[in-house]
């Protein structure tokens, strides 16, 4: 009870951050976002009946983009950079083994919520391929053996 | 008014009215799917597609979103046109190879499946034309259903996939899809829809069952009229 009110009050607050502007949706799921790592379900409806627009069009913006997760993501996130230069280099074996240490498949999270894996294009820095970011940091010219003592670091 | 031609016959309309209610009116057959009277047009399924000749400039259009024009001369019927028309045709045969009304309107303009599409096998009947997501929010006014995910994900349903909590059993995304996808299946008092079943009221006068109970609350709510009153079916009025 006193958990589910807390999550009003800081919805509520990024609401009025806002000015509930019905405009600024994509902004207030954001902070959200940011704040519980996730979208919770109850929120989405909370905003749907404070902001007075259909839980429909929200639900619809959360699913249309990536940066949005119903699921509860962990502390981290392992973006495992998949674009063709680090792909060239190996960056599938880094995948494979992260989906071995952490026993979790591509997009899932750890039971601990801890870690969270995700595969995506191009970070932008091909010359230090293969890359992985945790939580922003960036992780160059990486070999699979190195992986467990990096994680190690974010526990 | 304007004067233009369609497929050598000249016509007037009203400046600025659409392009295939003109040609309807004027008994022209031009297939669509997602065209409803009850909502705006959106050129979603772009089966109406036809050629407009504007000036020196002759391209296809969708005809249900374009505004006739003075001096415009289209052909609704050349080969670019049914060109384009049998590919999205059997684009959406490929999306919806169960869709009987898809085979029917295929077989009907001599367009064959290409074979060389690959068949989907989870996407059922729906050609994500948003009739049934319009229809709920600009008709029925509750926004229950809408269009999720994205690109080849895509899925028309209530938020979460769950019992919706603003359906009010209405029925009028099954009765606007034009190719069935929505199932709603209606027996004795029970209706079902979305997966959420709804209790059906009774006629105080013949006893039938003719809308779900929240269905009528909605209304109630929406135009004031006292419950009581909306206890009667139609035809007992």
């Amino acid at each position: 009870m006193k958990k589910a009110q807390t999550m009003d009050k800081k919805v509520k607050d990024i609401i009025k951050k806002y000015y509930g502007d019905k405009t600024a949706m994509i902004a207030i799921l954001q902070d959200v976002q940011e704040e519980f790592r996730y979208l919770p379900k109850e929120t989405l409806s909370f905003i749907s009946k404070k902001m007075d627009v259909p839980l429909t069009r929200i639900y619809e913006i959360a699913t249309f983009y990536n940066a949005f997760s119903l699921k509860p993501r962990g502390k981290h996130t392992i973006e495992v950079c998949l674009g063709t230069a680090c792909h060239v280099q190996g960056a599938s074996r880094l995948i494979d083994r992260l989906e071995r240490d952490l026993s979790i498949s591509s997009g899932d999270t750890t039971k601990d919520k801890m870690f969270t894996l995700e595969e995506v294009r191009c970070l932008g820095c091909c010359s230090l391929a293969p890359v992985i970011r945790i939580s922003g940091n960036v992780h160059p010219y990486l070999t699979q053996d190195e992986l467990p003592k990096i994680l190690r670091n974010y526990k | 008014m304007v004067s233009f031609v369609i497929d050598g016959k000249n016509v007037q309309a009203e400046g600025g009215a659409m392009l295939l209610n003109v040609a309807r009116q004027n008994g022209i057959v031009i297939p669509t799917l997602c065209a409803h009277d009850t909502v705006a047009r959106s050129g979603a399924c772009r089966l109406c597609v036809v050629e407009v000749t504007k000036g020196k400039r002759t391209r296809i259009v969708t005809s249900c979103l374009y505004p006739v024009d003075e001096g415009i001369v289209v052909s609704t019927k050349t080969e670019r046109v049914m060109n384009v028309r049998s590919l999205v045709m059997q684009l959406l045969m490929a999306r919806c190879p169960e869709s009987q009304l898809l085979k029917d309107m295929a077989k009907e303009m001599g367009i064959e499946p290409q074979p060389s599409f690959r068949v989907e096998t989870d996407k059922g009947k729906c050609i994500l034309c948003r009739l049934c997501v319009k229809t709920c929010e600009d008709v029925v006014g509750v926004s229950a259903i809408g269009l999720s995910r994205r690109g080849k994900d895509k899925i028309v349903g209530p938020p979460f996939m769950e019992d919706s909590v603003t359906c009010v059993g209405c029925g009028a995304c099954a009765y606007v899809c034009p190719t069935d996808h929505i199932v709603m299946e209606s027996t004795d008092g029970r209706r079902k829809i979305w997966g959420r079943a709804f209790r059906m009221k009774a006629c105080d006068t013949c006893g039938r069952y003719f809308a779900p109970v929240d269905q009528l609350k909605w209304i109630s709510k929406k135009t004031g009229t006292p419950l009581s009153e909306l206890s009667v079916c139609l035809s007992c009025k």
